[in-house]
């Protein structure tokens, strides 16, 4: 494994795009910053400029609002990005099944690295979707 | 050759980078025992340089050069201060006269680095920034300059950090001193805006601003302006020391009182929320400096 790749899995910054959730799955995201889960441990930052991250994390369904937004933010993105899709809203389209506004999951709009299911995910399962995704980039190498 | 050797490797960039990254991390993890966290690994802050290395650098269409040489600015510029500061404390012969005035000037360079930088990257943010910067340089540069001032008053008019520190094993730190206290509370608050830690980080304000002056920089770039500020953390409490508290030329004394010091800042930091660029220009311009103007008074006087 090289140096890069290395440094990369030990230092992951999230961005987190909210494509029109209903907020409960962001409310678990930020579960992870307190002290009882603390992902700085493992070097996971959550970031406020797409510029400095390294995993998108996208919650809810892009509609014809937040789509276009959420591929330009992707194109904004240095390589390597990663995507990571939570919540069942992102994964499908769960609940919103036949909503007039509906145009498809997160998979639609752009590539997705990692998927964390659930209505909304525990914050262990967030955590355990990232070390699945890390060691898929470790594999991959 | 000998030069070259004393900036890129041992007081100068190396060493100063290294012992930077090993500090950001105390703060770091001072910061996370105080909330009750655990914090991140002591390797931390060197897998985040290498991984912005490692990352694709993306660079506005227009100014690319001013955005690309602006990082390298502040840190070449602080490189500079930590080479002269730490052979002024290993080998006080090599000091010239006058390296106080100068280190002033170049420390004020990364946060002009940082305002050329955030302008040249044509966001609106970042111009939000650096406008915030560039007001924030205005006002905590005159109550540290009239600290300084007391240091000098008191030390009879030397402006040779070697001179100040002899004065100062000689006759006690200017610490210890009324004028000397009062200098050293006013110069802490004013490098806890110097470091762009919080209560006066507006300029970065992550969640108003998104990384504000930084929030074009991606890769290498933006990991030199990390660096820039790991290593201040480094260089602004050692010129600290060496100007008000250098009574013991002890290696032990010297980094145990350089920790308290930046555990000071650290809970300084956490302690605090962050306050609004008027407010911190009042209270630099206000309070400050008037208590900085009573110092020197103060210290004229002989106390």
């Amino acid at each position: 494994m090289n140096l890069k790749l290395k440094a990369l899995t030990k230092s992951i910054w999230v961005f987190h795009f909210a494509s029109s959730p209903c907020n409960n799955c962001d409310i678990e995201i930020l579960d992870l910053l307190t002290p009882r889960h603390d992902v700085e441990r493992f070097g996971i930052q959550l970031i406020g400029s797409i510029r400095h991250a390294d995993v998108l994390l996208v919650t809810g369904i892009p509609n014809s609002k937040t789509g276009p937004k959420l591929k330009e933010v992707y194109a904004q993105a240095p390589k390597p990005c990663f995507v990571v899709a939570v919540g069942t809203c992102a994964l499908g389209v769960g609940v919103f099944r036949g909503s007039y506004n509906n145009l498809g999951c997160v998979d639609d709009w752009i590539p997705v690295d990692a998927y964390v299911p659930g209505c909304p995910p525990k914050p262990e399962a967030m955590i355990s979707g990232i070390v699945k995704l890390l060691n898929s980039l470790k594999q991959a190498k | 050759m000998k030069v070259l050797f004393y900036y890129l490797i041992f007081p100068g960039f190396l060493f100063t980078a290294v012992a930077g990254m090993l500090a950001s991390w105390v703060d770091r993890k001072v910061t996370a025992r105080v909330q009750w966290r655990q914090g991140p690994p002591w390797y931390q802050n060197f897998a985040d340089f290498v991984k912005l290395l490692g990352k694709e650098i993306i660079i506005p269409k227009q100014n690319k050069w001013i955005f690309l040489i602006s990082p390298l600015l502040g840190l070449a510029s602080v490189s500079i201060v930590a080479t002269l500061l730490g052979r002024t404390l290993m080998n006080p012969s090599e000091s010239f006269l006058g390296d106080l005035i100068a280190e002033i000037y170049l420390l004020t360079i990364p946060a002009i680095a940082v305002i050329l930088g955030a302008s040249a990257s044509s966001n609106p943010l970042a111009s939000v920034g650096a406008s915030r910067e560039i007001k924030l340089v205005l006002s905590y540069e005159l109550p540290f300059v009239l600290a300084i001032v007391i240091t000098i008053l008191k030390s009879g008019g030397l402006i040779r950090i070697n001179d100040i520190i002899g004065y100062q094993m000689a006759n006690g730190s200017i610490l210890n001193s009324v004028s000397g206290a009062i200098a050293f509370i006013v110069v802490i608050l004013c490098i806890q805006a110097k470091l762009g830690f919080v209560p006066f980080d507006m300029s970065e304000a992550d969640q108003e601003l998104m990384g504000g002056a930084c929030i074009e920089y991606s890769g290498a770039p933006l990991a030199i302006f990390k660096l820039t500020r790991q290593m201040l953390l480094v260089v602004l409490p050692i010129f600290l020391i060496s100007l008000f508290w250098a009574y013991s030329p002890n290696i032990f004394w010297f980094i145990l009182k350089y920790v308290i010091l930046l555990v000071i800042i650290i809970l300084i930091k956490n302690t605090n929320p962050r306050v609004r660029i008027d407010q911190a220009t009042r209270f630099f311009w206000g309070p400050m400096a008037i208590l900085a103007s009573i110092g020197v008074i103060l210290a004229l006087i002989g106390y």
